[in-house]
């Protein structure tokens, strides 16, 4: 039989706060993270929990990461250590950029001073993998441990990665997610030259009024055990990783395939993966940028894959209350999708007021919704520039 | 740039590097050694950069390796730029 996996512990940092359940209890509130336009983590400080030595050998996305392992680490359980052989322990995080911020302060080394002045940290701080190397050498987790590279997917992919990791017996339990900290101008200018962000500074998935998505910073992280493992040692169980799938719309660099036949082929793998029908789906936890292309793609996705079902379920997006977090998007919308199926509650789409023809999903603009399934199961959808789409599927902890 | 560097200028810049690069300030002495300090190749890297900039004076990664203690830094940006 093939192996179950659990998550047993989550950590965030994001721009409603330090913390996975100052996340879910502020959007649950319909509290907004973003402020002046942008998702900053400004309650986030690095010196409260690394050695000044260890901030600095990271970069910010790397930090984030770190706070996001250490809330998680504890939550599971795992203060003093993994619960198993850490050479079993594998660590996935991803990011869509890496240390943009080392990357322009070296860039403006190099121009202004010349290339003896470049710092020997510049490559080790902005490499991609350094939030999973950084992660690994902390907690000394000796397992498997690598990057993903897939843009706004990179978070999602992460954790799907880990759950096949978890399934091949390559590790008995694995960190994973997400983090990046994108907001420098060099980001700024390029997004908005291609016009991807708002101009309104309002991030409103699904709405008629969204004109681009909100950039934020921050991480999220989960702890996946196998799930016999974590049920003997009497671990927190929060949510079964039920499956996972990804796919690629080989269309265009930046547009989703207009039809989301690409992203609806993602979500129809992941139930497969998970061994759920359409049908079986109690919410979706969406990819919901609040740019035009990806709102209505998506929505066609939905429809597309659910059928009948996806007119009588809640689809929200995290990214109306924090933005769009890009590389850790996937993988903080995990975290809120495992806490929604744990409490039974969708929260809500904020900032939703003007409906688009074909944009009638239920994006529940005016409050939680409630999951009534003993278990419920949900989609996290996450797509990503590249034409990438990752889906994780997660169901309520088993009984 | 003062005529001659002396060894205490040279001390307290690399006194404030360390420092800024995350080592214990009352740990930091003249013959602490970069284990004692935690200072490793990295580091050593950066306080070559300090070094460069403030002295002028080019210490390789050659040199390093026969540079054990901050006075060993020291001794040789002081001959060095005499």
């Amino acid at each position: 039989m093939r192996r179950r996996v659990a998550v047993t512990g989550v950590g965030a940092v994001t721009p409603l706060g330090v913390g996975a359940r100052t996340m879910h209890e502020g959007w649950l509130s319909g509290r907004s993270g973003i402020s002046d336009g942008e998702g900053h983590c400004s309650d986030f400080d690095p010196g409260a929990m690394l050695t000044a030595k260890a901030a600095r050998r990271a970069d910010r996305c790397t930090q984030l990461a770190l706070a996001a392992t250490g809330e998680a680490v504890v939550s599971a359980g795992w203060a003093d250590g993994p619960p198993c052989d850490p050479e079993r322990v594998g660590t996935v995080i991803g990011t869509g950029i890496g240390g943009i911020t080392t990357l322009v302060d070296n860039q403006d080394a190099l121009r202004d001073h010349g290339p003896r002045r470049v710092s020997p940290l510049g490559i080790p701080l902005m490499m991609a993998n350094a939030p999973a190397g950084a992660v690994a050498m902390r907690h000394d987790l000796r397992g498997p441990s690598y990057g993903t590279v897939s843009a706004c997917a990179a978070g999602a992919h992460a954790i799907g990665a880990a759950l096949r990791m978890l399934r091949a017996g390559d590790a008995d339990a694995v960190v994973c997610g997400g983090s990046e900290a994108p907001l420098v101008d060099l980001a700024r200018a390029s997004f908005a030259a291609m016009e991807a962000t708002s101009t309104s500074g309002v991030s409103r998935p699904f709405d008629a009024r969204r004109d681009g998505f909100v950039m934020g910073e921050g991480a999220g992280i989960l702890i996946l055990e196998d799930l016999e493992a974590a049920r003997e040692r009497g671990a927190p169980i929060l949510a079964e990783l039920l499956g996972y799938a990804a796919t690629s719309d080989a269309h265009h660099l930046t547009a989703p395939a207009p039809d989301g036949a690409g992203a609806a082929r993602a979500m129809r793998l992941a139930l497969a993966d998970a061994g759920v029908e359409a049908d079986d789906v109690d919410y979706v936890n969406a990819h919901g940028t609040s740019t035009p292309l990806n709102d209505r793609a998506e929505t066609a996705a939905i429809k597309t894959s659910l059928g009948a079902r996806a007119r009588g379920i809640p689809v929200t997006s995290l990214k109306s209350a924090i933005g769009h977090l890009l590389g850790a998007a996937g993988a903080v919308e995990a975290v809120a999708t495992v806490l929604a199926v744990r409490d039974r509650m969708a929260a809500p789409t904020l900032n939703w007021g003007q409906a688009e023809e074909g944009l009638d999903l239920d994006y529940a603009p005016d409050g939680p919704r409630p999951l009534t399934a003993d278990r419920p199961v949900a989609l996290s959808n996450s797509f990503g520039f590249g034409g990438h789409n990752a889906v994780l599927a997660v169901g309520g902890a088993p009984a | 740039m003062p005529a001659t560097t002396t060894h205490s200028e040279v001390e307290t810049a690399l006194r404030d590097a360390l420092v800024e690069f995350g080592a214990e300030a009352e740990a930091i002495h003249p013959d602490a050694t970069w284990e004692q300090l935690d200072v490793d190749s990295l580091d050593l890297v950066e306080l070559a950069q300090v070094v460069e900039e403030d002295f002028g004076v080019q210490i390789t990664s050659h040199d390093m390796q026969n540079l054990k203690t901050l006075r060993d830094v020291s001794d040789m940006v002081v001959a060095r730029s005499a």
